[in-house]
Protein backbone atom coordinates (compact mmCIF):
# COMPACT_ATOMS: atom_id res chain seq x y z
CA UNK A 1 0.00 0.00 0.00
CA UNK A 2 1.41 3.50 -0.85
CA UNK A 3 1.98 5.46 2.01
CA UNK A 4 -0.92 8.17 2.72
CA UNK A 5 0.39 10.79 1.50
CA UNK A 6 -1.01 13.88 -0.46
CA UNK A 7 1.72 16.42 -1.48
CA UNK A 8 1.71 19.93 -0.54
CA UNK A 9 2.53 22.71 -3.15
CA UNK A 10 5.70 24.02 -2.43
CA UNK A 11 4.78 27.34 -1.14
CA UNK A 12 2.77 28.71 1.71
CA UNK A 13 -0.19 30.20 0.13
CA UNK A 14 -3.30 32.09 1.48
CA UNK A 15 -6.86 30.83 2.32
CA UNK A 16 -9.89 32.89 3.40
CA UNK A 17 -11.19 32.25 6.38
CA UNK A 18 -15.16 31.57 5.87
CA UNK A 19 -15.91 30.54 9.79
CA UNK A 20 -15.05 30.44 13.25
CA UNK A 21 -17.23 28.84 15.41
CA UNK A 22 -16.64 28.40 19.38
CA UNK A 23 -17.39 24.59 20.48
CA UNK A 24 -17.16 25.07 24.17
CA UNK A 25 -13.30 25.35 25.12
CA UNK A 26 -11.94 25.12 21.45
CA UNK A 27 -12.51 26.99 18.28
CA UNK A 28 -13.36 25.76 14.52
CA UNK A 29 -11.80 27.59 12.02
CA UNK A 30 -12.92 26.72 8.41
CA UNK A 31 -11.14 28.31 5.43
CA UNK A 32 -11.04 28.42 1.86
CA UNK A 33 -8.37 26.92 0.14
CA UNK A 34 -8.95 27.51 -3.77
CA UNK A 35 -5.16 26.54 -4.54
CA UNK A 36 -3.85 23.80 -2.72
CA UNK A 37 -4.93 20.09 -3.12
CA UNK A 38 -8.23 18.68 -2.30
CA UNK A 39 -8.01 15.65 -1.30
CA UNK A 40 -5.70 15.58 2.32
CA UNK A 41 -5.22 12.44 4.42
CA UNK A 42 -6.51 11.94 7.39
CA UNK A 43 -3.62 12.32 10.20
CA UNK A 44 -1.68 15.10 7.69
CA UNK A 45 -1.39 18.56 9.01
CA UNK A 46 -0.97 22.31 7.82
CA UNK A 47 1.01 24.89 8.92
CA UNK A 48 -0.83 27.63 9.80
CA UNK A 49 -0.19 31.68 10.40
CA UNK A 50 -2.40 34.23 9.80
CA UNK A 51 -1.71 36.29 7.01
CA UNK A 52 -1.86 39.81 8.70
CA UNK A 53 -0.56 40.22 12.41
CA UNK A 54 1.15 37.30 12.78
CA UNK A 55 3.87 38.32 15.74
CA UNK A 56 3.69 41.18 18.66
CA UNK A 57 1.54 39.12 20.76
CA UNK A 58 2.72 38.41 23.83
CA UNK A 59 6.67 38.76 24.32
CA UNK A 60 6.43 39.39 21.03
CA UNK A 61 5.35 36.05 19.72
CA UNK A 62 4.29 34.33 17.52
CA UNK A 63 7.07 34.15 14.50
CA UNK A 64 6.95 30.51 13.20
CA UNK A 65 3.79 29.04 12.27
CA UNK A 66 1.77 26.33 14.03
CA UNK A 67 0.96 22.63 12.76
CA UNK A 68 -2.21 21.16 12.76
CA UNK A 69 -4.00 18.40 11.84
CA UNK A 70 -7.08 18.76 9.75
CA UNK A 71 -10.21 17.94 11.37
CA UNK A 72 -12.29 18.14 7.93
CA UNK A 73 -11.90 19.10 4.46
CA UNK A 74 -15.13 19.26 1.77
CA UNK A 75 -14.58 19.67 -1.73
CA UNK A 76 -16.37 23.27 -3.11
CA UNK A 77 -16.25 24.15 -6.50
CA UNK A 78 -13.42 26.06 -6.51
CA UNK A 79 -11.13 24.51 -3.98
CA UNK A 80 -11.36 22.68 -0.55
CA UNK A 81 -12.55 24.21 2.62
CA UNK A 82 -10.82 23.20 5.19
CA UNK A 83 -11.45 23.07 9.28
CA UNK A 84 -9.00 23.01 11.90
CA UNK A 85 -10.08 22.07 16.23
CA UNK A 86 -7.86 24.84 18.34
CA UNK A 87 -7.72 25.64 21.94
CA UNK A 88 -5.92 29.36 22.62
CA UNK A 89 -3.35 28.32 24.87
CA UNK A 90 -0.51 30.76 23.57
CA UNK A 91 0.31 34.12 20.79
CA UNK A 92 0.27 31.01 18.13
CA UNK A 93 -3.84 30.03 19.41
CA UNK A 94 -4.58 33.37 20.40
CA UNK A 95 -4.05 35.32 17.26
CA UNK A 96 -5.50 32.24 15.16
CA UNK A 97 -8.71 32.15 17.65
CA UNK A 98 -9.16 35.86 16.83
CA UNK A 99 -9.13 35.54 13.17
CA UNK A 100 -12.68 36.54 11.80
CA UNK A 101 -14.41 35.70 8.35
CA UNK A 102 -13.14 36.83 5.00
CA UNK A 103 -9.27 37.40 6.93
CA UNK A 104 -6.60 35.52 6.00
CA UNK A 105 -4.89 32.40 6.99
CA UNK A 106 -1.76 31.51 5.78
CA UNK A 107 -0.96 27.68 5.61
CA UNK A 108 1.23 24.97 3.88
CA UNK A 109 0.10 21.73 3.54
CA UNK A 110 -0.87 19.16 3.45
CA UNK A 111 2.35 17.47 5.22
CA UNK A 112 3.26 14.21 7.00
CA UNK A 113 2.08 10.90 6.34
CA UNK A 114 -1.52 10.16 7.61
CA UNK A 115 -3.28 7.14 8.99
CA UNK A 116 -2.99 3.81 6.78
CA UNK A 117 -6.43 2.08 6.39
CA UNK A 118 -7.42 -0.66 8.76
CA UNK A 119 -6.31 -4.51 8.16
CA UNK A 120 -9.14 -6.38 6.88
CA UNK A 121 -11.53 -7.52 9.67
CA UNK A 122 -10.28 -5.79 12.07
CA UNK A 123 -12.67 -3.00 13.78
CA UNK A 124 -11.24 0.39 14.13
CA UNK A 125 -11.93 1.94 17.10
CA UNK A 126 -10.52 5.93 17.23
CA UNK A 127 -8.81 6.78 20.98
CA UNK A 128 -8.99 11.12 21.20
CA UNK A 129 -7.84 12.91 24.02
CA UNK A 130 -8.30 16.53 24.24
CA UNK A 131 -7.74 18.73 20.75
CA UNK A 132 -5.98 15.38 19.41
CA UNK A 133 -9.77 14.62 18.36
CA UNK A 134 -9.23 16.68 15.31
CA UNK A 135 -8.01 13.80 13.00
CA UNK A 136 -10.01 11.47 14.16
CA UNK A 137 -13.26 13.65 13.16
CA UNK A 138 -12.17 13.41 9.13
CA UNK A 139 -10.78 9.97 9.92
CA UNK A 140 -14.06 8.54 11.54
CA UNK A 141 -15.92 9.71 7.70
CA UNK A 142 -13.55 7.81 5.40
CA UNK A 143 -13.97 4.53 8.10
CA UNK A 144 -16.93 2.27 8.80
CA UNK A 145 -18.28 0.97 11.89
CA UNK A 146 -16.09 3.22 13.84
CA UNK A 147 -16.11 2.95 17.60
CA UNK A 148 -14.94 6.44 19.26
CA UNK A 149 -13.69 6.74 22.54
CA UNK A 150 -13.18 10.62 23.86
CA UNK A 151 -11.20 11.52 26.70
CA UNK A 152 -11.59 15.30 28.20
CA UNK A 153 -10.84 17.57 31.25
CA UNK A 154 -14.01 19.16 31.29
CA UNK A 155 -17.92 19.57 30.40
CA UNK A 156 -16.49 22.55 28.35
CA UNK A 157 -13.61 20.72 26.46
CA UNK A 158 -16.40 17.58 26.32
CA UNK A 159 -18.14 19.95 23.97
CA UNK A 160 -15.96 18.75 21.40
CA UNK A 161 -18.06 15.19 21.08
CA UNK A 162 -20.81 16.91 19.08
CA UNK A 163 -18.54 17.32 16.32
CA UNK A 164 -18.43 13.18 15.66
CA UNK A 165 -21.00 11.76 14.07
CA UNK A 166 -22.90 8.38 16.12
CA UNK A 167 -22.50 8.20 19.89
CA UNK A 168 -18.88 8.52 20.92
CA UNK A 169 -18.39 7.30 24.52
CA UNK A 170 -16.82 10.26 26.64
CA UNK A 171 -14.55 9.97 30.05
CA UNK A 172 -13.69 13.49 31.46
CA UNK A 173 -11.18 14.22 34.18
CA UNK A 174 -13.74 15.71 36.53
CA UNK A 175 -16.75 13.05 36.11
CA UNK A 176 -18.84 16.70 34.54
CA UNK A 177 -19.58 14.58 31.09
CA UNK A 178 -20.01 10.87 30.99
CA UNK A 179 -17.75 8.52 32.57
CA UNK A 180 -15.13 10.07 35.44
CA UNK A 181 -12.21 8.15 33.87
CA UNK A 182 -9.01 8.06 31.26
CA UNK A 183 -9.76 7.64 28.43
CA UNK A 184 -7.33 4.53 28.37
CA UNK A 185 -10.00 3.01 30.81
CA UNK A 186 -12.41 2.84 28.19
CA UNK A 187 -10.15 1.40 25.34
CA UNK A 188 -9.37 -1.22 28.28
CA UNK A 189 -13.00 -2.06 28.10
CA UNK A 190 -13.31 -2.24 24.58
CA UNK A 191 -10.79 -4.21 23.88
CA UNK A 192 -11.60 -6.63 26.88
CA UNK A 193 -14.91 -6.90 25.15
CA UNK A 194 -13.61 -7.76 21.79
CA UNK A 195 -9.97 -7.91 21.18
CA UNK A 196 -10.14 -7.79 17.47
CA UNK A 197 -9.83 -4.14 16.85
CA UNK A 198 -6.64 -1.86 15.49
CA UNK A 199 -6.63 1.07 17.52
CA UNK A 200 -6.21 5.31 15.74
CA UNK A 201 -5.37 7.40 18.77
CA UNK A 202 -4.00 10.91 19.37
CA UNK A 203 -3.73 13.16 22.19
CA UNK A 204 -1.62 14.16 25.15
CA UNK A 205 1.68 12.40 24.97
CA UNK A 206 0.43 10.16 28.71
CA UNK A 207 -2.10 9.06 27.00
CA UNK A 208 -0.62 7.95 23.77
CA UNK A 209 1.88 6.01 25.95
CA UNK A 210 -1.15 4.75 28.06
CA UNK A 211 -2.65 3.85 24.60
CA UNK A 212 0.52 2.29 23.23
CA UNK A 213 1.00 0.13 26.21
CA UNK A 214 -2.41 -1.43 26.55
CA UNK A 215 -1.80 -2.32 22.36
CA UNK A 216 1.05 -3.86 22.66
CA UNK A 217 -0.08 -6.38 25.62
CA UNK A 218 -2.77 -7.45 23.96
CA UNK A 219 -1.12 -7.36 20.43
CA UNK A 220 -3.40 -4.99 19.27
CA UNK A 221 -2.10 -3.07 16.21
CA UNK A 222 -1.92 0.86 17.30
CA UNK A 223 -1.22 3.74 14.98
CA UNK A 224 -0.52 7.04 17.13
CA UNK A 225 -0.75 10.84 15.66
CA UNK A 226 1.89 12.34 17.55
CA UNK A 227 2.95 15.65 18.43
CA UNK A 228 6.04 17.75 18.77
CA UNK A 229 7.42 21.25 18.37
CA UNK A 230 7.93 21.89 15.01
CA UNK A 231 9.62 25.06 12.86
CA UNK A 232 9.05 24.11 9.12
CA UNK A 233 6.80 21.27 9.01
CA UNK A 234 8.19 19.92 5.73
CA UNK A 235 12.02 18.19 7.08
CA UNK A 236 14.03 21.18 7.00
CA UNK A 237 15.04 22.49 10.23
CA UNK A 238 14.75 18.77 12.46
CA UNK A 239 13.56 20.21 15.33
CA UNK A 240 10.59 17.31 15.60
CA UNK A 241 12.54 14.56 16.12
CA UNK A 242 11.02 11.50 18.55
CA UNK A 243 13.08 8.74 19.56
CA UNK A 244 11.92 5.19 17.83
CA UNK A 245 13.14 2.09 17.55
CA UNK A 246 15.00 3.30 14.57
CA UNK A 247 16.54 6.24 16.41
CA UNK A 248 15.23 9.71 15.45
CA UNK A 249 12.45 10.41 13.18
CA UNK A 250 11.42 13.95 12.13
CA UNK A 251 7.60 13.62 13.14
CA UNK A 252 7.04 16.52 9.69
CA UNK A 253 8.23 13.96 7.18
CA UNK A 254 8.22 10.36 8.97
CA UNK A 255 5.02 10.79 10.79
CA UNK A 256 3.03 12.47 12.49
CA UNK A 257 1.03 8.92 12.25
CA UNK A 258 3.70 6.15 13.38
CA UNK A 259 2.58 2.76 14.19
CA UNK A 260 2.80 2.01 17.76
CA UNK A 261 5.30 -0.48 17.77
CA UNK A 262 7.71 1.61 16.44
CA UNK A 263 8.07 3.48 19.66
CA UNK A 264 9.61 2.39 22.90
CA UNK A 265 7.57 4.37 24.95
CA UNK A 266 5.91 8.18 24.41
CA UNK A 267 7.31 10.66 25.64
CA UNK B 1 23.98 35.91 -13.00
CA UNK B 2 25.80 35.99 -9.76
CA UNK B 3 29.39 35.45 -10.13
CA UNK B 4 30.25 33.38 -7.07
CA UNK B 5 34.02 31.72 -6.78
CA UNK B 6 34.29 31.24 -10.42
CA UNK B 7 30.81 29.50 -10.42
CA UNK B 8 27.95 30.87 -12.51
CA UNK B 9 24.59 31.35 -10.52
CA UNK B 10 21.00 32.48 -11.71
CA UNK B 11 20.71 34.63 -8.75
CA UNK B 12 22.44 35.69 -5.97
CA UNK B 13 20.26 33.80 -3.05
CA UNK B 14 21.30 30.59 -1.36
CA UNK B 15 20.28 28.84 1.64
CA UNK B 16 22.01 28.28 5.24
CA UNK B 17 23.57 25.52 5.83
CA UNK B 18 20.86 23.34 7.93
CA UNK B 19 17.88 25.45 7.22
CA UNK B 20 16.64 23.35 4.33
CA UNK B 21 16.49 19.73 3.51
CA UNK B 22 15.99 19.37 -0.37
CA UNK B 23 15.76 15.26 -0.11
CA UNK B 24 13.04 16.16 3.00
CA UNK B 25 11.20 18.79 0.90
CA UNK B 26 10.77 16.66 -2.15
CA UNK B 27 9.00 14.00 -0.27
CA UNK B 28 7.09 16.22 0.96
CA UNK B 29 6.05 18.92 -2.15
CA UNK B 30 7.43 16.26 -4.94
CA UNK B 31 8.77 17.39 -8.58
CA UNK B 32 7.35 20.61 -8.22
CA UNK B 33 10.21 21.55 -5.66
CA UNK B 34 12.28 21.13 -8.20
CA UNK B 35 10.39 23.02 -10.84
CA UNK B 36 10.26 25.98 -8.60
CA UNK B 37 13.64 25.47 -6.75
CA UNK B 38 14.04 28.10 -3.94
CA UNK B 39 17.64 28.98 -3.92
CA UNK B 40 20.17 29.64 -6.47
CA UNK B 41 22.77 27.54 -5.23
CA UNK B 42 22.04 24.40 -2.84
CA UNK B 43 24.11 24.35 0.29
CA UNK B 44 23.96 21.28 2.42
CA UNK B 45 23.45 19.89 6.03
CA UNK B 46 26.62 19.78 7.42
CA UNK B 47 28.44 16.18 7.23
CA UNK B 48 30.62 15.13 9.76
CA UNK B 49 33.02 11.91 9.49
CA UNK B 50 31.31 9.94 11.99
CA UNK B 51 27.17 9.26 11.50
CA UNK B 52 25.39 11.76 14.59
CA UNK B 53 21.96 11.17 15.81
CA UNK B 54 21.73 15.02 17.03
CA UNK B 55 20.55 15.99 20.13
CA UNK B 56 17.67 15.31 22.24
CA UNK B 57 14.22 17.15 21.78
CA UNK B 58 13.63 19.06 23.02
CA UNK B 59 15.09 21.38 20.03
CA UNK B 60 13.37 24.53 19.40
CA UNK B 61 12.44 27.18 20.93
CA UNK B 62 10.44 30.52 20.06
CA UNK B 63 11.96 34.08 20.32
CA UNK B 64 10.60 37.05 19.95
CA UNK B 65 10.93 37.52 16.13
CA UNK B 66 12.94 34.11 15.95
CA UNK B 67 13.82 31.22 17.32
CA UNK B 68 16.39 29.06 19.18
CA UNK B 69 17.69 25.55 17.59
CA UNK B 70 19.85 23.04 19.47
CA UNK B 71 19.88 20.39 16.69
CA UNK B 72 23.03 19.02 17.07
CA UNK B 73 24.51 18.34 13.75
CA UNK B 74 22.79 15.21 12.92
CA UNK B 75 23.86 13.42 9.59
CA UNK B 76 25.08 10.09 8.16
CA UNK B 77 27.91 10.41 8.57
CA UNK B 78 30.67 10.91 4.98
CA UNK B 79 30.42 7.49 3.94
CA UNK B 80 26.50 7.43 4.04
CA UNK B 81 26.43 11.18 2.73
CA UNK B 82 28.63 10.03 -0.10
CA UNK B 83 26.32 6.79 -1.09
CA UNK B 84 22.84 7.86 -0.33
CA UNK B 85 22.59 11.83 -0.56
CA UNK B 86 25.23 13.23 -2.95
CA UNK B 87 23.75 11.88 -5.91
CA UNK B 88 20.32 12.97 -4.73
CA UNK B 89 21.58 16.22 -4.53
CA UNK B 90 23.64 16.02 -7.40
CA UNK B 91 20.03 16.01 -9.28
CA UNK B 92 19.13 19.92 -8.05
CA UNK B 93 18.55 22.36 -10.55
CA UNK B 94 21.47 24.50 -9.17
CA UNK B 95 24.72 24.16 -8.06
CA UNK B 96 25.72 22.19 -4.76
CA UNK B 97 27.68 23.61 -1.59
CA UNK B 98 28.39 20.45 0.61
CA UNK B 99 29.35 22.01 4.14
CA UNK B 100 31.52 19.74 6.13
CA UNK B 101 33.17 19.88 9.98
CA UNK B 102 35.65 18.28 11.66
CA UNK B 103 36.43 17.79 15.06
CA UNK B 104 39.89 18.10 14.30
CA UNK B 105 41.74 19.23 11.15
CA UNK B 106 42.76 15.86 10.06
CA UNK B 107 39.43 14.76 10.17
CA UNK B 108 38.20 17.98 8.06
CA UNK B 109 40.83 17.51 5.71
CA UNK B 110 39.22 13.75 4.94
CA UNK B 111 36.06 15.22 4.51
CA UNK B 112 37.23 18.11 2.03
CA UNK B 113 39.64 15.47 0.12
CA UNK B 114 36.77 12.73 -0.06
CA UNK B 115 33.79 15.30 -0.93
CA UNK B 116 36.07 17.87 -3.03
CA UNK B 117 36.45 14.96 -5.57
CA UNK B 118 32.78 14.28 -6.39
CA UNK B 119 31.69 15.70 -9.73
CA UNK B 120 28.25 16.84 -8.31
CA UNK B 121 30.02 19.31 -5.86
CA UNK B 122 30.98 22.69 -6.69
CA UNK B 123 31.88 24.62 -3.52
CA UNK B 124 32.67 23.17 -0.04
CA UNK B 125 31.67 24.88 3.32
CA UNK B 126 33.91 24.57 6.43
CA UNK B 127 31.79 25.09 9.04
CA UNK B 128 34.33 25.86 11.46
CA UNK B 129 31.87 26.26 14.52
CA UNK B 130 32.87 24.08 16.69
CA UNK B 131 35.24 22.81 19.08
CA UNK B 132 38.60 21.51 17.90
CA UNK B 133 39.00 18.69 20.15
CA UNK B 134 42.90 18.65 20.01
CA UNK B 135 43.17 22.28 21.37
CA UNK B 136 39.37 22.64 22.99
CA UNK B 137 39.37 25.98 21.13
CA UNK B 138 36.66 26.94 18.87
CA UNK B 139 38.00 27.14 15.45
CA UNK B 140 36.17 29.36 14.00
CA UNK B 141 36.51 32.15 17.34
CA UNK B 142 40.22 32.64 16.72
CA UNK B 143 41.97 34.11 13.41
CA UNK B 144 45.12 31.64 14.27
CA UNK B 145 42.59 28.30 14.84
CA UNK B 146 40.92 29.26 11.68
CA UNK B 147 44.09 29.58 9.32
CA UNK B 148 45.63 26.43 10.48
CA UNK B 149 42.46 24.67 9.65
CA UNK B 150 42.11 26.70 6.21
CA UNK B 151 45.66 26.07 5.15
CA UNK B 152 46.02 22.11 6.54
CA UNK B 153 42.71 21.52 3.54
CA UNK B 154 43.70 24.00 0.90
CA UNK B 155 45.66 21.65 -0.50
CA UNK B 156 43.71 18.62 -0.19
CA UNK B 157 40.74 20.21 -3.31
CA UNK B 158 41.01 22.73 -6.31
CA UNK B 159 36.92 23.81 -5.40
CA UNK B 160 36.41 26.60 -3.72
CA UNK B 161 36.19 27.08 -0.16
CA UNK B 162 33.71 29.09 1.70
CA UNK B 163 34.60 29.52 5.27
CA UNK B 164 31.88 30.11 7.42
CA UNK B 165 32.16 32.17 10.34
CA UNK B 166 30.28 32.26 13.93
CA UNK B 167 29.40 35.44 15.07
CA UNK B 168 30.33 34.29 18.56
CA UNK B 169 34.03 35.49 18.24
CA UNK B 170 35.79 38.48 19.49
CA UNK B 171 36.51 39.91 16.26
CA UNK B 172 34.69 37.83 12.71
CA UNK B 173 36.58 40.45 10.46
CA UNK B 174 39.74 39.29 12.02
CA UNK B 175 38.89 35.70 11.57
CA UNK B 176 37.53 35.97 7.96
CA UNK B 177 40.96 37.86 7.09
CA UNK B 178 42.93 35.01 8.68
CA UNK B 179 40.77 32.54 6.23
CA UNK B 180 41.49 34.88 3.24
CA UNK B 181 45.12 34.53 4.03
CA UNK B 182 44.95 31.19 4.47
CA UNK B 183 43.12 29.94 1.38
CA UNK B 184 39.75 30.81 1.39
CA UNK B 185 38.07 31.66 -1.40
CA UNK B 186 34.88 32.95 0.30
CA UNK B 187 33.35 33.40 3.80
CA UNK B 188 30.16 33.18 4.65
CA UNK B 189 28.30 34.80 7.70
CA UNK B 190 26.73 34.92 10.17
CA UNK B 191 25.98 31.04 12.00
CA UNK B 192 23.69 31.49 15.04
CA UNK B 193 24.06 33.14 18.20
CA UNK B 194 24.88 31.28 21.13
CA UNK B 195 21.18 31.02 23.44
CA UNK B 196 19.72 29.53 25.74
CA UNK B 197 16.06 29.34 26.82
CA UNK B 198 14.86 28.46 30.46
CA UNK B 199 11.66 26.14 31.23
CA UNK B 200 8.98 28.31 32.81
CA UNK B 201 7.75 25.17 35.16
CA UNK B 202 10.60 24.39 36.35
CA UNK B 203 13.97 26.78 35.57
CA UNK B 204 16.16 24.59 34.05
CA UNK B 205 17.22 24.51 30.40
CA UNK B 206 14.65 23.93 27.90
CA UNK B 207 16.78 22.64 24.98
CA UNK B 208 17.89 19.09 25.27
CA UNK B 209 21.35 20.45 24.37
CA UNK B 210 20.68 22.96 27.57
CA UNK B 211 22.25 25.62 24.70
CA UNK B 212 21.33 26.70 21.35
CA UNK B 213 21.76 29.02 18.12
CA UNK B 214 18.94 31.92 18.07
CA UNK B 215 18.36 32.75 14.40
CA UNK B 216 15.47 35.08 12.29
CA UNK B 217 14.84 38.67 12.43
CA UNK B 218 15.86 38.62 15.92
CA UNK B 219 19.72 38.74 15.11
CA UNK B 220 19.65 40.57 11.46
CA UNK B 221 20.61 43.77 13.21
CA UNK B 222 23.75 42.30 14.76
CA UNK B 223 24.61 40.37 11.49
CA UNK B 224 24.27 43.19 9.47
CA UNK B 225 27.23 45.03 10.65
CA UNK B 226 29.37 41.54 11.15
CA UNK B 227 28.72 41.30 7.29
CA UNK B 228 29.45 45.06 6.81
CA UNK B 229 32.64 45.01 9.32
CA UNK B 230 33.89 41.75 7.13
CA UNK B 231 33.51 42.67 3.76
CA UNK B 232 35.83 45.88 4.81
CA UNK B 233 38.69 43.43 6.04
CA UNK B 234 38.73 41.02 2.97
CA UNK B 235 39.24 41.23 -0.67
CA UNK B 236 37.25 37.50 -1.59
CA UNK B 237 32.94 37.34 -1.79
CA UNK B 238 30.82 37.34 1.45
CA UNK B 239 27.96 35.40 1.37
CA UNK B 240 25.55 37.54 4.10
CA UNK B 241 22.74 36.01 6.39
CA UNK B 242 20.78 36.36 9.46
CA UNK B 243 17.74 37.03 9.53
CA UNK B 244 16.77 38.21 6.10
CA UNK B 245 13.17 37.50 5.40
CA UNK B 246 11.98 39.91 2.42
CA UNK B 247 14.31 41.45 -0.64
CA UNK B 248 14.80 44.75 1.28
CA UNK B 249 16.54 43.31 3.51
CA UNK B 250 18.76 41.38 1.14
CA UNK B 251 19.48 44.35 -0.36
CA UNK B 252 20.89 45.68 2.55
CA UNK B 253 23.35 43.21 3.15
CA UNK B 254 24.54 43.37 -0.43
CA UNK B 255 24.80 47.35 0.47
CA UNK B 256 26.92 46.39 2.71
CA UNK B 257 29.68 44.84 0.76
CA UNK B 258 27.86 40.44 0.18
CA UNK B 259 28.43 39.33 -3.20
CA UNK B 260 25.29 36.82 -2.45
CA UNK B 261 22.54 36.25 0.37
CA UNK B 262 21.45 33.13 2.49
CA UNK B 263 17.75 32.09 3.51
CA UNK B 264 17.63 30.78 6.82
CA UNK B 265 15.01 30.55 9.24
CA UNK B 266 12.38 32.71 7.11
CA UNK B 267 12.08 29.28 4.85
CA UNK B 268 10.51 27.58 7.86
CA UNK B 269 7.77 29.89 7.88
CA UNK B 270 7.64 29.45 3.49
CA UNK B 271 9.42 26.90 2.00
CA UNK B 272 9.19 29.77 -1.05
CA UNK B 273 10.95 32.21 0.67
CA UNK B 274 14.24 32.04 -1.27
CA UNK B 275 12.40 32.82 -4.55
CA UNK B 276 10.08 35.38 -3.18
CA UNK B 277 12.93 36.94 -1.89
CA UNK B 278 15.13 36.74 -4.72
CA UNK B 279 12.08 38.26 -7.16
CA UNK B 280 11.85 41.20 -4.13
CA UNK B 281 15.57 41.67 -4.41
CA UNK B 282 15.43 41.94 -8.35
CA UNK B 283 12.58 44.56 -7.51
CA UNK B 284 15.10 46.83 -5.25
CA UNK B 285 17.95 46.51 -7.58
CA UNK B 286 15.78 48.06 -10.40
CA UNK B 287 14.54 50.69 -8.30
CA UNK B 288 18.12 51.71 -7.14
CA UNK B 289 18.54 55.68 -8.53
CA UNK B 290 14.36 56.53 -7.75
CA UNK B 291 14.39 59.14 -5.51
CA UNK B 292 13.09 58.72 -1.79
CA UNK B 293 12.50 59.96 0.89
CA UNK B 294 15.38 59.96 3.51
CA UNK B 295 14.36 59.64 7.16
CA UNK B 296 13.74 57.10 10.16
CA UNK B 297 10.64 54.94 9.30
CA UNK B 298 8.08 55.83 12.05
Amino acid sequence: MSEPRTLAPPERRVAVVSGVERIGAYCVITAHDGSGPRNPRPGQFYMLATEECWGGGSDERPYLPRAFSYARAYVEPDGVALSFLLEAIGPGTERLAALRPDEGLALVGPLGIGFRAPPDGFRPILVGGGIGAAPLLCLQEELDETTVLLGFRSAAHAQAAALFSGEPKVATDDGSVGQQALVSELLAAELDADPGATVYACGPPAMLEAVRALCAERDVPAQLALESGMACGFGACFGCVVPTTDGYLRLCVDGPVLDADRLETVL
Amino acid sequence: MTELCGVSLRGPVLNGSGTFDAIAARRAFGDALLERFPFDAFVSKTITLEPRQGNPPPRLWETPAGMINSIGLPNKGLEGFLASDLPELGRLPVPLVVSVMGFSREELAQLVAAVGERDEVSMLELNVSCPNVETGLIMGADPAETALAVERVRGETAKPLVVKLTPNATDPAAVAAAAEGAGANAVSLVNTLKGMALDPQSGEPWLGGRTGGVSGPAIRAIALEQVAAVASAVEIPVIGMGGISNGRQAADFIAAGATAVAIGTESFRDPAAGRRIAAELNDVSLSIGTPTTRSTPV
